[in-house]
């Protein structure tokens, strides 16, 4: 399956902060089950194949903790 | 020309790039003679800026660039300057800072005293610091001395303070300037200058682990021992065998020469010690000459501070009076000459 | 601003002036030279800096207590004489730093640590203009205030601040980009919460926008 995008969230840098998942248009990203080291629920990508790379989650993170791929 | 004037002619030919300072009695004749040399010349900067506080900000951003930088105030604008002076200590930043003190405290008066000695040599700002002070007691010293103040400033990475008063600023004396304006000075290696071709580096004071801070004291200090050992330098006059050695720096050494000389002319063994470093103040001379000099007469336009450096170095094993005269006030040599012989007398010292 | 920095190929010639407050690690983030000053004193470092090396892009950045409160002489007065440099204002209306004290830029009736009453403009005056003010100088001649609570305002406000950085290369004068910041810890909301307070109260205040730009008049010296 070929994905348009894709993004890798840095787990430690991530302070839950939840403004990716309330921007992500297609709604990919959550909070995840597991803790960070520091004690906070990171973000959490859903690789569903439907993600376009649009990057406004890693324009919003304010810990600048995602990665964006495209193509 | 006037010491003043003399401190900026000296300055330029040192190389001083740039000049920020405010307008304060009584050295503005200084601030307007940089504003005459550096404000149009190609590559210098002058800079009346809205306050002391933000002089001395402005010459700790031309200092992190790797210039030769300078501020000259009076007392309450020295006082403003401390917190300025303390970061560029803590940073290890060259900067020559010019104190042509008046009467204090408050805004005082602006006639010469001698009352900013503990403030300058004590890191008058918060923290556990030293300032190199240089304190001339001439016209034709104001010139040298300026000169040995961006040198050892640059060489030590330390801010210079050249503690003169407003009579030596404001008096007209022959002065002879030992060194042409340098074409071109080197870039300091350690300056903010952009990270092309290295790693970035910051200069920062601020520290968030006290042992780490602690390292950083220490280093100052070491730096401060080596200043001693290297940079102490004092003038004597007539000490060899003499009862009684007056001590003095700045407008107040020249007073008393004329008063020691008096004295000596009316059979008095008297003779005279004048430290040109304030800080380091010369202990070690102090020490020595105590060996056969066991009488000091400090004599200083205050309420006494330099007394206190004598009183330290001596260990108790001489005995200090003191003369001094706060506020403004400019003694005469002809009072200090009754002070001198009415001490001779109580103490038997013929 | 890394981007901008980066993409302006900045990197080489870039120094950074953090004061003391919000702005003060800032020089663990970005890998250009940078030093530290005292409180207040930005805008006089940056001026130094310049003036003695005038290759540099020299920049401050300020959170409001730092510009607006114990810096505004040395800000006011370095935006008059026109200096070459570049200042980020991080406004959070807060003292961030330090706990959550009230800043120049508090709104009426916001409850900080010492406002806990609410900032009532008789006692306290009202949150400070800083950036219209600057205006009023011949010296600046770009000002724009954007904030970072969407990602159309966050594109904003870097072209923003790649224009104040453009201004200051082309040598025309005084810049600033005065950012509306979040600092939900100080405001005692979620992070989403304290995005939506800059919409719904900050920008009523603060409006976002061009406040002058004279850019296009000037002539390079």
């Amino acid at each position: 399956m070929s994905t348009k995008g894709r993004i890798e969230i840095d787990r430690e840098f991530c302070k839950g902060c939840e403004i990716c998942i309330s921007f992500c248009p297609k709604n990919l990203i959550a909070p995840s089950d597991k803790l960070n080291a520091s004690g906070y629920q990171p973000a959490s990508f859903n690789d569903n194949g439907e993600c376009t790379g649009c990057a406004i989650c890693a324009v919003v993170c304010p810990e600048v903790a995602i990665e964006v791929y495209r193509g | 020309m006037d010491g003043n004037s003399a401190i900026g002619e000296a300055a330029v030919r040192a190389g001083c790039q740039c000049y920020f300072g405010y307008p304060i009695t009584p050295q503005n004749e200084l601030t307007e003679y940089m504003a005459i040399h550096l404000s149009r010349k190609k590559g210098c900067s002058f800079i009346q800026a809205e306050s002391e506080l933000a002089a001395i900000s402005m010459v700790h951003g031309a200092s992190l660039a790797g210039v030769r930088a300078m501020t000259s105030s009076s007392s309450p604008g020295i006082s403003l300057m401390q917190e300025g002076i303390s970061y560029l200590a803590a940073c290890g930043l060259p900067a020559v800072i010019v104190n042509m003190s008046r009467g204090g405290p408050g805004l005082g008066s602006i006639s010469a005293a001698q009352s900013d000695y503990f403030q300058s040599t004590r890191g008058g700002g918060h923290g556990d610091y030293r300032t190199i002070v240089l304190g001339p007691s001439s016209v034709q010293e104001l010139a040298d001395l300026t000169h040995r103040a961006f040198d050892l400033a640059d060489k030590y990475q330390i801010p210079v303070i050249i503690l003169g008063d407003g009579m030596l600023g404001q008096m007209k004396e022959p002065v002879e300037f030992k060194h042409e304006a340098p074409e071109e000075l080197p870039v300091r290696s350690l300056a903010l200058r952009g990270a092309k071709g290295r790693p970035s580096r910051f200069i920062k004071t601020l520290s968030s682990q006290p042992i780490d801070l602690e390292e950083i004291n220490w280093s100052l200090f070491r730096r401060y021992q080596l200043i001693k050992k290297e940079e102490t330098t004092y003038d004597t006059f007539m000490v060899d065998d003499a009862k009684l050695i007056v001590v003095a720096f700045g407008i107040a050494a020249r007073i008393a020469k004329g008063a020691v000389k008096n004295a000596q002319a009316n059979g008095l063994k008297v003779g005279m010690l004048r430290p040109t470093t304030l800080w380091p103040f010369p202990s070690e001379k102090v020490k020595e000459l105590v060996k056969q000099t066991k009488h000091f007469l400090v004599f200083e336009m205050s309420m006494g501070q330099m007394v206190e450096d004598v009183q330290l170095a001596l260990e108790g094993k001489g005995e200090v009076s003191f003369y001094g005269r706060p506020g403004g006030v400019i003694p005469t040599p002809s009072e200090v000459f009754r002070v001198i012989s009415r001490l001779c007398y109580q103490k038997g010292l013929k | 601003m890394t981007e901008v920095i980066d993409e302006m190929n900045l990197q080489d010639k870039a120094i950074g002036i953090p004061p003391a407050g919000c702005a003060v690690f800032a020089y663990y983030y970005f890998d250009v030279d940078m030093a530290e000053c005292a409180h207040g004193r930005g805008a006089a470092v940056a001026t130094g800096l310049k003036r003695a090396y005038p290759e540099a892009i020299v920049f401050t950045y300020q959170g409001d207590g730092d510009l607006a409160a114990i810096g505004t002489a040395e800000t006011i007065h370095a935006a008059n004489r026109g200096e070459r440099i570049t200042t980020i204002f991080v406004n959070n209306a807060v003292y961030g730093m330090t706990g959550g004290q009230m800043a120049p830029t508090t709104l009426l009736d916001q409850k900080t640590t010492t406002t806990p009453y609410g900032r009532d403009v008789k006692l306290e005056g009202g949150p400070l203009k800083i950036s219209e003010m600057l205006a009023l100088t011949k010296g600046a001649v770009y000002i724009e205030r954007t904030a970072v609570n969407s990602p159309a305002n966050i594109r904003k406000t870097k072209k923003a601040i790649r224009k104040a950085f453009q201004t200051q290369i082309d040598d025309l004068g005084f810049s600033l980009v005065e950012i509306l910041s979040p600092c939900p810890v100080n405001w005692k909301m979620t992070p989403l919460e304290s995005w939506q307070w800059i919409d719904q109260e900050m920008i009523k205040e603060f409006p976002l926008g061009v406040i002058k730009d004279v850019t296009g008049e000037k002539d390079a010296d």
